[in-house]
C-alpha cells in the first residue's frame, strides 16, 4: 500500500536565526498527485519545498524519496526539478539553450536535444521562440520557458514555488488550467506552493494547509472547504462566519442564543466548540421565520450576488444572498443543519471569522506578496 | 485650481534647466581645461614639427619604435592574463565568504593601494634586488642568490602586483551581486559545483571580467615606472619611450605622436572587448 508514496517527510524541523520555521512536519506525497502547500506568507511552505528540492537541509528529520533517505543527496543529484518563483531563467542563454540546459549536462547527442526542445516548446505553446532572449519575453512566456526547462529532464517530481505569483489575474487563470493539463498529460507529481486559496482549490488533488510552521490540515479541496479542522483553515479557505458555540448533545449545537440541529456528533455534551457557517449557506428570511435576527449594517453588490454584513446581537455575520435587502433593515436568518460545521477549539479560536472590522482594503493589506512581486517585475 | 496648475510648469521647467546648466558648469570647465585641451595639444604636437609646420614625419617615424610597441603589448597581455588567472578565483572565493569576512578581505586587498605606486614599486625593488631582502633569505637558506630585478618576469610581477586589485574588484562586485537563484537553478538542473561555475557563474560575470581586463591592461601597457625600476633600465616599454621624448623639448612632437597612437590602440582594444559583453553587461571603465 505504501508503494505509491513517492516523497515522505518525517519529523522535519527547521530553524533560521533562532526562529523556528518548521515544527516537526510529517507529510506523505503520492505518485502522480497534484499536491498544494497552501498558507499565508511565513508559514513554512516554501521552506518545505526547498527541503524537498535539496536547497535547505532540515535540522532534524528525514526526507525519503521512493523509500530511500535523500537527506544527504545534493540538489543536482535529486530526481526532482523546480520552477522557481520569478523563474530564474539564465539571462546569458536564449530560450532554446535555457530549455536544453539539463540535456546538455547529460551530454545527449545534438539531434536528440533539438528534437526534445522542439517538442517541449510545442507543449508550452512557444513554437518559434527558440532564439529569443529570455529577457525580452513577457512574464507568462518566461513562466512557460521555466516549466519547459524543468519538465524536459523528466523529473519524477516537479516543485513549483508560487509560479503564477507574478502574473496578472487573467493569465493566471489560463495558466492554472494549462498546468493542471500538463500534470495530467505527463503523469508527473506536482508539488505546488501558493498562498492563493482559490488556486489551491481549483488545481489540486490534495491540499496541505500550513500555518506557523505546522501542517493544519491535509485533504481534498472539498474536504478542506466543507470540513475545516479549525478556525484558521475555515477562515483561510474562503469566507466563513466562525461563532463560539456549545454542543448540547450529538446533532444539537447552541450558538448565538439559539439551539440548531446539525450533522456533527462525537463531542462531549456541553463542550465548547467553534461553529463555522459559510456566507452562501445562510438564507435570508423574514424576521418572524428566522432562527436568528439581525440588523443589516452594509450591503455590497458583487455582480451575481449581494454581500451583506448583518449584526446579530453584536456579532457581525457575512451573508451572500441573491435577494436585495435594504441597509438598516431587520432580517431573519435561517441555517440548514448541513450548513453548520462544528470544530474543536484550537489556538486559532476567536482570532478569525468575525466581520466587524472587515473591508476589502484590509483583505488586500494582509496579503502583501503579490504586490511585492509586481514591483520586482517592473 | 486646474488653471493655475497648467499655467505654472513652463517657467519652472526653464529655471530648472538653467540650474542644471549652472550645476554642470564646473564640470564642463574642468573637462575642457584638463581633458579636451590636453588632447588637442597632443594632436597638434603629433602632426607638427618643432617650429610649428604641419607634418606626418612624427607618425612615420614611429616605425623605429615597433619593437617597443610589440614588447609592451606582450608584457601587458601576459600581466593581464596572470591577473585574471589569479584574480578570478580570488574574487570568487571572497564572494563565497560571509559578509564580514568579505569586507575584511576586500580591505586587505585595497590596503596596498593606499600607498603610492612609486613607493610600492621601490619597496618591491628593495625586496627583490640583488643583495635585497629576498636574496638575503635565499642565501641564508643556502639556495644561492637569484638575479630578479632587470628581468622580464620582474617587470611582469610588478604589473601583476600593482594592478591585481583592479582585476579582483569588478569581478568580485559582479559575482557577489549575482542572484543566488541562478546558482540554485543550475544545481536543480544537474550542475555540480564546478559546472555551476563554468556554465552559469563564469558567463554571468563576463561584464566584471571585461572591466577587470580593461582596468589592468590599460595601465599595464602605458606604465613606465614599473619597467624602469624593476626592469633595471634594460626594459624599454612604450611608456618609457614616451617619457624620454618629453624630457627633451626637441622630441615633444615624437612623444605626442606615440601617445596618440597608443591612445588609439587602447580605444580599439576596448571597443573590441566591449563587443564581447552582451548589451546588459554594464562595463565600468
Amino acid at each position: 500500500m505504501n508503494n505509491d508514496i513517492i516523497i515522505q517527510l518525517k519529523d522535519i524541523a527547521k530553524t533560521f536565526d533562532g526562529e523556528t520555521i518548521l515544527h516537526h512536519i510529517n507529510l506523505d506525497i503520492k505518485d502522480k498527485e497534484f499536491v498544494t502547500l497552501l498558507g499565508p506568507s511565513g508559514c513554512g511552505k516554501t521552506t518545505t519545498l526547498r527541503i524537498i528540492g535539496g536547497f535547505e537541509t532540515p535540522d532534524t528529520g528525514d526526507v525519503y524519496f521512493d523509500g530511500k533517505r535523500i537527506n544527504d543527496l545534493p540538489a543536482y543529484q535529486r530526481p526532482v526539478n523546480t520552477v522557481f518563483q520569478k523563474y530564474a531563467l539564465f539571462p546569458h542563454l536564449n530560450v532554446f539553450e535555457n530549455i536544453a540546459f539539463g540535456l546538455r549536462l547529460k551530454k545527449l547527442p545534438e539531434r536528440e536535444i533539438v528534437k526534445q526542445v522542439k517538442d517541449m516548446l510545442a507543449m508550452v505553446n512557444l513554437r518559434g521562440f527558440e532564439h529569443r532572449k529570455v529577457t525580452t519575453l513577457s512574464g507568462g512566456q518566461q513562466q512557460r520557458v521555466a516549466i519547459a526547462r524543468a519538465l524536459i529532464n523528466h523529473p519524477k517530481v516537479l516543485l513549483l514555488d508560487e509560479p503564477l505569483g507574478a502574473l496578472d489575474l487573467k493569465l493566471r487563470k489560463d495558466m492554472q488550467v494549462e498546468l493542471k493539463n500538463m500534470q495530467k498529460k505527463t503523469g508527473i507529481t506536482f508539488i505546488y506552493v501558493t498562498h492563493d486559496q482559490e488556486e489551491a482549490l481549483s488545481m489540486s488533488d490534495k491540499v496541505v494547509v500550513m500555518a506557523d510552521g505546522c501542517i493544519q490540515q491535509i485533504g481534498t479541496p472539498t474536504d478542506i472547504y466543507n470540513e475545516p479542522i479549525n478556525a484558521f483553515v475555515a477562515d483561510f479557505i474562503g469566507e466563513s462566519n466562525i461563532v463560539d458555540g456549545v454542543m448540547v448533545s450529538d446533532f444539537k449545537a447552541r450558538f448565538s442564543g439559539h439551539t440548531f440541529d446539525c450533522v456533527d456528533s462525537g463531542f462531549a455534551p456541553g463542550e465548547q466548540v467553534d461553529v463555522v457557517v459559510r456566507p452562501e449557506d445562510v438564507d435570508v428570511v423574514t424576521p418572524e421565520r428566522g432562527m436568528l435576527h439581525g440588523v443589516v449594517s452594509s450591503v455590497t453588490f458583487k455582480g451575481d450576488y449581494y454581500e451583506i454584513i448583518v449584526d446579530v446581537s453584536g456579532f457581525k455575520w457575512m451573508i451572500e444572498t441573491s435577494d436585495y435587502v435594504a441597509p438598516e433593515a431587520t432580517i431573519g436568518l435561517h441555517i440548514e443543519p448541513d450548513a453548520i460545521h462544528i470544530m474543536k477549539k484550537s489556538e486559532y479560536s476567536d482570532r478569525f471569522g468575525d466581520y466587524s472590522s472587515f473591508s476589502d482594503e484590509l483583505d488586500k493589506l494582509s496579503d502583501p506578496e503579490p504586490e511585492e512581486e509586481e514591483e520586482a517585475q517592473q | 485650481m486646474n488653471r493655475s496648475v497648467t499655467s505654472v510648469p513652463p517657467p519652472a521647467k526653464r529655471s530648472s534647466s538653467i540650474l542644471t546648466k549652472a550645476a554642470c558648469a564646473p564640470h564642463t570647465v574642468w573637462t575642457v581645461l584638463f581633458i579636451v585641451a590636453p588632447l588637442l595639444f597632443v594632436c597638434y604636437y603629433a602632426f607638427t614639427t618643432e617650429d610649428g609646420t604641419l607634418t606626418l614625419e612624427n607618425i612615420t617615424a614611429l616605425g623605429e619604435h615597433t619593437d617597443t610597441f610589440i614588447l609592451s603589448v606582450c608584457m601587458s597581455v601576459i600581466a593581464t592574463v596572470l591577473c585574471l588567472l589569479i584574480g578570478y578565483p580570488l574574487a570568487y572565493c571572497i564572494s563565497k565568504c560571509g559578509p564580514r569576512t568579505q569586507k575584511v578581505l576586500i580591505m586587505l586587498l585595497m590596503l596596498p593601494m593606499w600607498m603610492n605606486l612609486l613607493i610600492r614599486t621601490y619597496s618591491m625593488m628593495a625586496i627583490l634586488d640583488d643583495g635585497g631582502f629576498l636574496n638575503h633569505i635565499l642565501s641564508a637558506l643556502g639556495f644561492g642568490e637569484l638575479h630578479i630585478v632587470g628581468t622580464a618576469p620582474a617587470v611582469i610581477f610588478g604589473m601583476v602586483y600593482n594592478f591585481l586589485p583592479y582585476m579582483v574588484m569588478p569581478i568580485h562586485s559582479v559575482i557577489s551581486k549575482l542572484d543566488k537563484r541562478y546558482i540554485e537553478a543550475a544545481s536543480d538542473l544537474g550542475c555540480n559545483g564546478f559546472r555551476t561555475l563554468t556554465r552559469v557563474i563564469l558567463p554571468l560575470s563576463a561584464s566584471g571580467i571585461i572591466s577587470g581586463v580593461t582596468m589592468v591592461f590599460v595601465p599595464s601597457i602605458s606604465t613606465f615606472y614599473i619597467s624602469q625600476k624593476l626592469g633595471g633600465g634594460t626594459f624599454d616599454m612604450i611608456g618609457d619611450t614616451i617619457e624620454r621624448q618629453f624630457q627633451n623639448p626637441s622630441t615633444y612632437n615624437v612623444g605626442a605622436a606615440i601617445s596618440l597612437v597608443m591612445m588609439i590602440l587602447i580605444l580599439i582594444s576596448m571597443a573590441v572587448m566591449n563587443r564581447f559583453s552582451d548589451d546588459e553587461g554594464t562595463v565600468i571603465v
